[in-house]
């Protein structure tokens, strides 16, 4: 942490960011929170730590309209994010300073609670995890309070960078898609009822939107009057049925399965299995595919050869 | 508000008979924007758009629903009805009462509410209709031919003779394509190179017709009028400007064993080959797969012995690149692969052959110089055994549903030419039906069966076993008779289905020409636009439409010909005014639609944009209307419906879908 302080401090003095984004100290170690810090004196307030799970890229771009370049601090994971939208023409390259920090797995409050710890007073981000309690002092595995997306991590790689500064270490553990496979097995009755009663949880606060780095459009059709759908999102069950439906429609392609979605979401509903699904899909349909991976790549969904597949697929009740 | 007058018409019996349209024009008054509201039996006849055109007068309309027929029948006329008497034919939307409800309903209170929903919808589109002007493209009059069997040749005669350049581009290295293979011809009998060779020569010759062989397309873009296509011209190692076509070089070339393409596989060719004698152009390639100089750098001996130096190893493929205003597509056919068939034993024994195969042993020209005999001993047959309907008419996933109509005809001639040629040779041919319309075909037939004393037995074959004394054992049921038959056969010929050629789909794709479930490209429509495919500019010759014999080929060659010069002959043509439009203060500059684009419309600029008080620089969308052809991909790929369809909005289909679940 303090390797990486200096050095954005460094960069900063000498001119070559004008600011520099990374995360701010919260009240406690596990709730620190993205920040921009435009000055050295800002700085002190810098940290990065196991908590630090945010992923940075989608600020980057109100940053790229800003002047100078800015420091960005980017997991290997949310460097997939940063490419796709540099693809997307939202974000520019040529305004990030991009330090590809380590990351062995992030860990969440949240887990760590439903771990089934209570009363919590204060916790490290060391592994073993030490938690100080009402209830007195207990230690946790450092898997017990990692985030569930790091279970499936994309690997300790940053697809791009200028510098890399800490260590990281692959956490994958299971296969991403044996969720997707266990409702895939459902029947469609069993499947409804899975997503309706997730789904009903929803209170549209739109975070899930707001934090998605494939949901950078500057105004998204549902807050628009163009097509009339503010007034449909009044109707009853439009989340259940609609909204995260379609905005899994509108990402399609460009979700990099970075998890942000159900790490946000004060539901606890597991909106990237829709992602997930769609991945899945067209990896089976167009091969094997990963957004992000490749910013001059052209997706498959926006690209055609004559062996993609056809849309009888559809008729035959579409893949599993 | 649109003042919107809705018309609904009878259709004679077709709509009134199943569809309430006094009920309907009751119901459509009580529609937002309805001031009036008729029906009336034929809307399309002259009297029924005079009827548009007084309610246009009297109330003023602003915009015109009419519940008829599909808009691809009439969409047009009523465009045009509403232009004459002052009103923008983009204010027109039709309601398809008929073939979307009154042809699939029976119960007249269903078929009439539906009738009344569809209505629903139109007027809830025109209520967002926007009057729109369209603009105007230039035609470029040289159209290309896919394809240089006689489809293609004659196409391209025809067009020629109109005073119009045409190319044919032809995958193999000489043209003549299916026909070239044939024999004899039915009903007539007369030779098929006889009358086919003339039609290449003439092709060849002809001042406006430029012949590509071996070449195939490779690209496609841009639309009617002005189609720019790339032609990969395939390095024949030969220089076609040198080679006189003596054929040395094919003679003394020392590989000789592979299998000619041309004699289906019965005889072999050398590397260095023209497909057959009367080849066009009579300049050989070296096929590179075969060819020693290539595979081990040694030989030579085609360079040494050709006394034009003509021979070019090192020649490299070349990419062509043309405008058309029209492209005609006539890429013919093949016969199914028979692997599926281990009952007719194909694959096992050499004297079962394919119907296309005897024409090739038929043939003077062929591998057994014309002589009937079998291919595994070289021995006169003496009981031949004919089996139609192979692969065809088929219920299952092996073969083909529909009847490859060339069948039943050619395997009458092969019997009459057999025992005209061989008359102590015994002919027995199974069959399903055998169907022989068609002008003199029944007669042929029958003096098969008549005067040459071919035995016809109503029946399917069920086995073919070869026998360890080199015969065939048969196995097959007699209908009539209520029998089954043993019989031995010294050869079997299979009538083997027809399918469209290996590829098609393919140049179907970069045509963006629809196919249907067998890979036959679909007409516009298939009883009054047979000869265009869907897809404005590009037109259907031949097989690649559907099963056809050569007289029914030859004259969809000349009606595709006639509409190409039919375009061809206009300066400009009126483009669609339903193209897409991006909305700037929505547009995020992904690039997405850009991307998906099939004609290049789209690029991106950036430019200042005044957001609601925010002046910032933008990367945003930009849509070339004289490219857009409507096509709606981008529409639904922007993700933040920035991008719309003029007259075909997102609004506006939304709207329709709300006056539908309403």
């Amino acid at each position: 942490m303090q390797e990486l302080k200096n050095r954005a401090i460094e960069l900063l003095e000498n001119g070559t960011v004008a600011r520099v984004l990374g995360w701010k100290i919260g009240e406690n170690t596990y709730d620190p929170e993205p920040a921009f810090f435009d000055s050295v004196e800002a700085m002190k307030d810098f940290v990065y730590n196991n908590f630090c799970a945010a992923n940075l890229s989608k600020y980057m771009i109100e940053a790229s309209k800003l002047e100078g370049k800015t420091l960005v601090c980017l997991k290997p994971c949310d460097s997939y994010s940063f490419n796709q939208l540099v693809s997307d023409h939202r974000v520019d390259r040529e305004k990030a300073y991009i330090i590809g920090v380590g990351c062995k797995g992030k860990l969440s409050i949240e887990q760590i609670k439903k771990s089934g710890v209570k009363g919590i007073l204060s916790v490290t981000d060391s592994d073993p995890i030490q938690v100080e309690t009402l209830y007195g002092n207990k230690e946790l595995p450092y898997t017990a309070g990692m985030l569930s997306r790091c279970f499936s991590c994309k690997g300790k790689e940053h697809v791009v960078y200028d510098e890399l500064i800490g260590e990281s270490a692959e956490t994958s553990t299971v296969d991403r898609f044996d969720e997707v496979r266990r409702i895939e097995a459902m029947t469609p009755e069993e499947k409804f009822a899975f997503f309706q009663a997730e789904l009903s949880k929803c209170i549209r606060c739109n975070a899930c939107r707001n934090v998605c780095p494939a949901c950078n459009c500057r105004k998204c059709v549902f807050d628009g009057n163009k097509f009339d759908s503010a007034q449909k999102a009044n109707v009853d069950s439009f989340e259940e049925k609609m909204f995260h439906i379609i905005r899994a429609f509108h990402v399609a392609g460009r979700c990099t399965d970075c998890g942000e979605c159900s790490r946000v979401c004060p539901q606890g509903i597991p909106l990237h299995l829709f992602n997930r699904k769609f991945i899945k899909d067209i990896n089976t349909l167009y091969g094997e595919y990963q957004a992000g991976a490749d910013p001059e790549a052209k997706g498959p969904l926006t690209s055609f050869t004559t062996e993609d597949a056809e849309p009888s697929i559809v008729s035959k009740g579409g893949i599993v | 508000m649109q003042r919107i007058g809705v018309f609904v018409c009878h259709c004679g019996s077709n709509i009134a008979a199943t569809v309430d349209v006094k009920k309907v024009v009751e119901m459509v008054l009580l529609e937002p924007g309805v001031v009036h509201a008729e029906d009336y039996q034929y809307m399309c006849s002259e009297a029924g758009q005079a009827k548009i055109g007084a309610a246009i007068a009297d109330k003023k309309l602003t915009g015109i629903v009419v519940c008829s027929c599909s808009p691809r029948m009439h969409e047009a006329t009523f465009r045009k009805c509403a232009e004459r008497y002052g009103l923008n034919p983009y204010m027109v939307e039709i309601a398809n009462i008929r073939e979307h409800c009154s042809w699939i309903h029976k119960d007249m209170q269903e078929a009439t509410e539906k009738a009344v929903i569809l209505a629903r919808a139109a007027i809830a589109k025109v209520n967002l209709n926007a009057p729109l002007q369209a603009g105007e493209s230039r035609v470029t009059k040289r159209a290309l031919v896919i394809g240089g069997g006689i489809a293609g040749i004659q196409t391209a005669l025809d067009i020629a003779d109109a005073g119009y350049e045409v190319d044919i581009v032809e995958k193999t290295p000489s043209i003549g394509g299916r026909m070239s293979q044939l024999d004899k011809t039915f009903p007539t009998l007369d030779c098929s190179a006889c009358i086919l060779t003339p039609k290449m020569v003439d092709a060849a010759g002809h001042p406006n017709i430029n012949i590509y062989t071996y070449s195939e397309v490779e690209k496609v873009s841009g639309f009617v009028g002005d189609f720019t296509v790339d032609i990969r011209k395939k390095a024949r190692s030969v220089d076609a400007t040198k080679c006189t076509g003596c054929g040395v070089c094919q003679e003394k070339c020392p590989s000789k064993k592979t299998p000619s393409e041309f004699n289906r596989g019965l005889g072999n060719r050398s590397a260095i080959y023209t497909p057959f004698a009367q080849a066009i152009p009579n300049v050989p390639v070296i096929d590179r797969e075969a060819c020693l100089k290539f595979k081990t750098g040694k030989c030579g001996v085609c360079e040494k012995v050709c006394q034009a130096g003509a021979i070019d190893y090192a020649q490299q493929d070349e990419i062509i690149t043309e405008k058309y205003g029209a492209i005609v597509v006539a890429t013919g056919f093949d016969t199914i692969k028979l692997d599926q068939y281990d009952e007719y034993a194909y694959n096992q024994s050499k004297d079962v052959i394919t119907s296309l195969e005897l024409e090739r042993i038929m043939n003077a020209a062929g591998p057994t110089k014309g002589h009937l005999e079998r291919l595994s001993d070289g021995k006169a047959p003496k009981e031949i055994v004919f089996v139609q309907c192979v692969g065809s008419r088929c219920s299952d996933d092996r073969g083909k549903p529909y009847c490859s109509k060339i069948c039943c005809m050619y395997t009458a001639k092969h019997a009459m030419l057999i025992r005209d040629k061989y008359p102590d040779v015994n002919v027995t041919v199974f069959y399903i039906d055998v169907r022989t319309p068609g002008k003199n075909f029944d007669e042929f037939y029958r003096r098969a069966v008549e005067e040459y004393g071919v035995n016809y037995i109503k029946g399917q074959v069920g086995k073919v076993a070869p026998q360890p004394d080199g015969s065939l054992l048969v196995q097959a049921s007699d209908l009539l008779d209520n029998k089954q038959i043993k019989m031995k056969a010294d050869m079997v010929v299979l009538a083997t289905a027809i399918e469209p050629n290996q590829g098609v789909r393919n140049i179907a794709t970069m045509l963006t020409a629809s196919i249907d479930t067998n890979n036959f490209l679909t007409e516009a429509h298939p009883k009054l636009r047979p000869v265009e495919s869907p897809t404005a500019g590009v037109f259907l010759s031949g097989v690649c439409q559907g099963p056809k014999d050569i007289p029914e080929t030859v004259a969809q060659a000349g009606a595709a010909a006639v509409k190409v010069i039919g375009l061809l002959a206009k300066d400009k043509l009126t483009t669609n005014p339903c193209t897409a439009k991006p909305d700037e203060l929505l547009c995020n500059g992904c690039g997405n639609c850009a991307k998906v684009c099939p004609y290049g419309a789209i690029t991106y600029e950036v430019r200042q944009v005044n957001d609601h008080g925010i002046r910032e620089d933008r990367r945003l969308a930009n849509v070339n209307s004289a490219l857009c052809q409507g096509c709606g991909a981008c529409t639904v790929t922007c993700p933040s419906g920035a991008m719309d369809l003029q007259g075909f909005s997102n609004r506006q289909l939304i709207a329709e879908v709300d006056a539908i679940c309403r």
